[in-house]
């Protein structure tokens, strides 16, 4: 039963099956969402409102020419797209979203579970790093560096908002975490601030217009994917859906109090909180024009950080209060 | 590290061929350089081998943008050759598609701009509310793209009651919305911060450049030849030329913005004020001996046409200056020392129409980059050489 119970765990809910249909359903929600804002159409035509758009644009991709450039370093150029997959669907299997007790830390669910996914969101970057620098590209190149440029901006905000909830839960497992603002809802309005600027920091993770410098089309063409074509790009562009997806999932689990009640109100909780917050990530995506490298620094640096340090100490003051 | 990256002959951020190479060292640009030719139309040449109404047709291809401008300065050109004088209200309507025209082409820019700098809402919006002056231009001519409506001697189509009642009212709607991405286009944050700084060019160097059109008129000096050298009917219209005095591209963006409010202020005055009588007179179908420049204010700046007749019903010469041929030198003085993220903004700010622009063919050898110029005649020649060998080939290998 048990390894049933696993197996289920990883090939079916929430594992393989479950991160394809749902972020590409999440991919069609955020291009309808966009569409919409933007008072246009969005996908209409395959499956009921173009739902199965995603799903279509995948096997498409998937059957077109694969092209490694001659020279890039052919290895690492075929295996990255695989490797990106993979971190991000183990990612997936550590949100708290089923097969997990809150009393005895599990495979899935421990104790610092928070800073594994943390460290398996930042593992993407430099795989895109790696794919620009390994196509030898010019465009892909400059992508690749913008890549890690921006990087230096925001993850240390996002770390310490993504942090800030745990410490005034005083716990580093996800799953806790979300109990405590379960329990105690009036507290998570504390972290709104936090909240905000851990936005703003996924928007940047996820190349995401303001942020979707790397891979600029009106600039440097595809950016760091320029020379990826058929079955790897398809495989990327699955793999940043799903980084959506555990992204959103990552902050709907700190800041939205996570998915109780095990299989079904849990599977329910889970799409109504991540697609709230999606929903929220297309908002930044239409209203904002993309900003120039540099620019992503100095807003990281000059108002990102001092802010979440600010929240921090608040934080910290208010947990003194309470215990 | 310094290295080159070529954007164009191929690129997304350009809409034609062209190749810009860009020294840069990291993400800033040292050196700039515009590669030219990859568009040869013969557009010259066939004019020469046209009438002078056949040529009102050909002209108009020039560019599917401002259309209506390189036939407009045919025409003018054309008509003082032949020295007739057009009726007023033929007039009135020529330069009431010429300013719907202006307005069609700066709310496709300024969707342009929101593009390259990746503000595609702004995009999407704004070309949205362009098709409402195509409907407009739709509904005066029947054409959206090339309105056919210059003749030699006047216009081809009259307007009545009705339709001006309905660009009135379409009019309304535009004002709003133009009000609207004024506000936008000069207050969102994240897009003020892509274009203001960005671009700079001195007013002493966009004088010295010969710049034209918004692009001169954002770097503070108020050159139009609407102005300055007043043709049709704008010395009793009223209106103003707009400059801006930041030198970069938010001064464009706020020149064009600025433009479009004149332009409707334009086109309401000639609504109210068109004159009854007849739109054309007729044109005799030669043209004496005689040479002519003529000067036309097209959307994106200072558009010339020489015309030269022989006294034959076709011109003997026909040279056309289009604005963005203008602006290129310009634009390399712009782009040194920016960044690569605004190599699209800098390039999209001069609203550039370089297929209007080429004229000659360059052939680059792939292998040592070197650069040579082909003219029209050493074209001929190679032409002949090819031809000829390929049928002496064919000579030989014929089997009877």
């Amino acid at each position: 039963m048990a390894t049933l119970k696993t197996l289920i765990y990883l090939m079916i809910y929430p594992g393989l099956l479950f991160i394809f249909f749902y972020s590409t359903f999440a991919e069609w929600y955020d291009r309808k969402l966009y569409a919409r804002f933007q008072n246009r159409m969005g996908p209409t035509h395959t499956g009921r409102a173009g739902v199965l758009q995603p799903i279509a644009d995948f096997i498409k991709l998937m059957s077109k020419e694969d092209i490694v450039p001659e020279r890039a370093d052919r290895g690492l150029f075929r295996a990255l797209p695989a490797f990106g997959l993979a971190i991000v669907s183990v990612g997936m299997l550590l949100l708290p979203v089923w097969n997990y007790t809150l009393d005895s830390p599990s495979a899935t669910s421990f104790s610092g579970d928070i800073v594994v996914l943390l460290y398996l969101l930042s593992l993407p970057t430099f795989i895109f790093f790696l794919a620009g620098w390994s196509s030898t590209n010019l465009f892909s190149t400059v992508g690749g560096t913008r890549v890690l440029t921006m990087l230096f901006g925001y993850e240390v905000p996002l770390f310490l908002t993504v942090l800030t909830p745990a410490i005034l839960a005083n716990s580093w497992r996800l799953a806790e975490i979300a109990a405590f603002y379960r329990q105690r809802p009036l507290l998570a309005l504390l972290n709104i601030p936090a909240f905000l600027i851990a936005l703003i920091c996924v928007q940047a993770k996820l190349e995401r217009t303001p942020f979707d410098i790397p891979h600029a089309e009106t600039e440097i063409v595809g950016g760091t994917f320029t020379e990826y074509s058929g079955k790897k790009l398809a495989l990327f562009r699955l793999m940043m859906d799903a980084e959506l997806v555990v992204a959103a999932g990552l902050l709907a689990t700190v800041f939205l109090g996570g998915f109780p009640g095990g299989l079904l109100p849990g599977l329910i909780n889970f799409i109504i909180k991540t697609l709230f917050v999606i929903s929220l990530l297309s908002l930044l995506r239409a209203t904002t024009s993309r900003i120039r490298v540099d620019q992503v620094i100095t807003l990281s640096w000059r108002y990102l950080a001092p802010l979440a340090v600010l929240q921090l100490l608040v934080i910290i003051l208010i947990k003194g209060l309470i215990s | 590290m310094s290295f080159e990256i070529p954007i164009g002959p191929q690129h997304p951020a350009l809409k034609e061929p062209i190749g810009v190479r860009v020294t840069v060292d990291g993400e800033i640009i040292r050196d700039a350089d515009l590669h030219l030719g990859y568009n040869h139309r013969g557009v010259e040449k066939l004019a020469e081998q046209k009438n002078w109404t056949q040529n009102i047709y050909l002209m108009e291809r020039i560019c599917g943008i401002c259309s209506h401008s390189h036939a407009t300065c045919y025409v003018q050109g054309v008509e003082k050759l032949m020295e007739i004088e057009p009726p007023k209200r033929g007039l009135f309507i020529r330069i009431l598609v010429s300013e719907l025209e202006r307005v069609h082409s700066h709310l496709l820019w300024l969707g342009v701009a929101g593009h390259e700098a990746g503000f595609d809402s702004f995009f999407m919006y704004v070309w949205r509310d362009r098709e409402i002056v195509m409907d407009i231009l739709e509904t005066i001519s029947g054409n959206r793209v090339h309105y056919a409506i210059n003749t030699i001697g006047g216009v081809r189509r009259d307007l009545d009651e009705l339709q001006a009642k309905h660009i009135l009212d379409s009019l309304e709607v535009l004002r709003q919305r133009s009000e609207y991405y004024q506000k936008l286009g000069t207050t969102e944050p994240s897009f003020v911060a892509r274009l203001a700084g960005v671009g700079y060019l001195s007013k002493e160097d966009a004088i010295e450049l010969c710049a034209v059109g918004p692009t001169l008129r954002a770097s503070g000096v108020p050159m139009d030849v609407r102005k300055d050298d007043p043709y049709a009917v704008y010395d009793e219209v009223p209106f103003e030329v707009c400059t801006a005095d930041t030198c970069d591209v938010l001064g464009r963006t706020v020149v064009r913005i600025k433009e479009l409010m004149q332009s409707y202020n334009i086109i309401e005055y000639l609504l109210k004020n068109l004159p009854d009588g007849p739109i054309a007179v007729r044109a005799p179908r030669r043209a004496k001996p005689n040479e002519v420049v003529s000067r036309y204010e097209a959307p994106r700046g200072e558009n010339i046409h020489y015309i030269k007749s022989n006294g034959t019903d076709k011109p003997e010469r026909l040279k056309v200056r289009a604005p963005t041929l203008a602006n290129y030198a310009a634009t390399i003085k712009m782009l040194k020392n920016g960044f690569i993220a605004d190599v699209p903004l800098i390039f999209a700010a001069i609203d550039p129409c370089i297929c209007c622009a080429e004229r000659s063919v360059a052939i680059v050898e792939e292998k040592t980059q070197q650069e040579r110029i082909v003219t029209m005649s050493s074209l001929r020649e190679l032409n002949l050489k090819i031809t000829n060998y390929q049928a002496r080939k064919r000579e030989a290998e014929w089997p009877l």
